[in-house]
């Protein structure tokens, strides 16, 4: 996977031999090592969630946020360099304002990615840049075709379209879970989606190992009204409660999971 | 002087409208222009009289312009002035359509019509009618006057020969035509209009736009509903 760069990993703009852009690998590695972040799209909404290590007692909750809405009815979720992640969200937010003011409509999930993915680009191009060290996950809904969509883009410029998508330290295992749940097939609702989310981070973070951590949440779905907003603060509960749950039958009981068991869910 | 004191000395804003912008020489659109929508598209009408002063430029003027496959525009004011905004509105159209891979709606050519009117009112005089078919909202119709507002309408009508026809066009219009009805009535409306305005005239051009195709169409001088044959 990583080999010694030996002089080609200097800058954006040099090839190496074997024809890859070390610098833009090595801006891949910056998000390899930061906080997870997942996205789902479901059947009526789309939910995302990023890990925010606490790594300060002193730190109050709550700020310092990774994801950010864009316009009325896009958010990004980012993960990596989060101050990377907030220029792509200042970007996304320009071009939303003039997307607005020149067509008169809401910009789609899908122009919103194209431009925030050229965006991100540019900077590989420069050898006076230096590539966005974060992955920018992207939810949103098209108030022309009704169609929400979920898109994930990468430090490279890369944008594609997702069901489900993982970024981050715990992405390999995230996949993995989101793959089990075979979303392309069947696709979940977002109440689901929250609290597979949530199973999934605590999941992945080893309480001995890892520092404590905050996971925000939001979605763009039916119940807000197609805007993105926060997950409700009752709903996180419930998910947590319904994850803890889940994590200690699946200790108890090997491999017997059963994921639409709302059985002690009082909504 | 600021735009606001030369505009409240100017009194020649209270005359017609082609008294006020044109430069000499300057060719104009001194019109009738329409559009109605009826359950599935929408009819454009126009005159097609086109002149600088008294004398008859054009007298058989296309006014309905093709912004984007089922989206036209009906000009009035400087001949000029309409053409370069058409022409920036398609090209603003077709970026957008290759963007989003899918047609353009009425809602945005107005908007991006509204836009280059409003930000540009010093230099234009320019009255236009955005009328079309889109998947969103079936048949619109979008009115934007000599300012730059720009308001969704049931049915529109503009132009200097609007102002003879405003009482006929009122008691005649009713919600839920169909497409022959609305035909008539913008074909009987735009005759009325030509009958009184001197700046309105020679053959009435309506253009039919429905998903399925556009019709373009014309009734000749003789052939009008009202006018000078039907004295």
């Amino acid at each position: 996977m990583a080999s010694s760069g030996s002089g080609y990993d200097l800058s954006s703009s040099t090839f190496s031999p074997d024809g890859r852009i070390f610098q833009v690998e090595y801006a891949n590695k910056a998000v390899e090592n930061a906080g997870t972040c997942i996205g789902i799209k479901c059947t009526d909404g789309v939910v995302m969630g990023v890990t925010k290590p606490l790594l300060h007692k002193m730190l109050l909750a709550n700020s310092g946020k990774r994801i950010h809405t864009v316009s009325d009815t896009c958010g990004i979720a980012m993960t990596g360099f989060v101050p990377d992640g907030r220029q792509v969200v200042n970007r996304g937010r320009d071009e939303a304002t003039n997307y607005k003011e020149t067509y008169g409509q809401a910009i789609s999930p899908q122009i919103l990615s194209d431009r925030c993915a050229t965006f991100v680009h540019y900077f590989t191009l420069h050898g006076s840049l230096r590539p966005f060290g974060a992955t920018s996950v992207i939810g949103g809904y098209d108030e022309e075709t009704k169609e929400h969509s979920l898109y994930m883009v990468e430090p490279n410029g890369v944008a594609f379209s997702y069901y489900a998508c993982a970024a981050g330290k715990g992405r390999q295992p995230a996949k993995t879970e989101l793959e089990k749940l075979e979303l392309h097939k069947t696709p979940i609702s977002t109440e689901d989606a929250v609290k597979q989310i949530v199973r999934i981070i605590h999941m992945l973070h080893d309480s001995s190992k890892d520092k404590p951590f905050e996971l925000e949440l939001s979605w763009i779905c039916e119940a807000s009204g197609w805007k993105h907003t926060g997950v409700p603060q009752d709903k996180q509960k419930a998910a947590v409660e319904w994850a803890k749950e889940q994590l200690e039958e699946e200790e108890d009981e090997d491999e017997s999971e059963d994921e639409e068991d709302g059985d002690e869910m009082e909504e | 002087m600021s735009r606001v004191e030369r505009y409240m000395n100017n009194q020649s804003h209270m005359e017609g409208a082609e008294s006020r912008g044109l430069k000499p020489g300057e060719v104009s659109t001194g019109t009738t222009i329409m559009a109605v929508p009826f359950d599935g598209g929408v009819v454009l009408g126009a005159d097609s009289r086109v002149s600088t002063g008294t004398y008859i430029a054009n007298r058989v003027s296309d006014k309905i312009a093709q912004l984007s496959e089922h989206i036209f525009c009906c000009r009035s004011g400087s001949a000029a002035d309409t053409q370069a905004l058409t022409d920036y509105v398609k090209h603003y159209l077709s970026q957008l359509a290759i963007e989003t891979g899918r047609q353009p709606t009425v809602k945005t050519a107005a908007h991006i019509m509204k836009r280059l009117c409003y930000e540009n009112k010093d230099n234009l005089m320019a009255g236009v009618i955005i009328a079309g078919w889109d998947e969103v909202e079936g048949g619109s119709v979008y009115n934007i006057p000599l300012g730059g507002s720009c308001i969704k309408m049931p049915f529109a009508i503009g132009g200097s020969g609007s102002t003879y026809i405003y009482g006929l066009v009122d008691s005649s219009f009713q919600e839920g035509l169909d497409e022959g009805a609305v035909r008539d009535l913008v074909k009987k409306s735009v005759a009325h209009a030509m009958a009184r305005d001197g700046s309105s005239g020679g053959i009435i051009r309506t253009v039919t736009v429905k998903p399925d195709g556009n019709t373009r169409d014309y009734t000749s001088g003789n052939n009008l509903p009202y006018g000078p044959a039907g004295w």
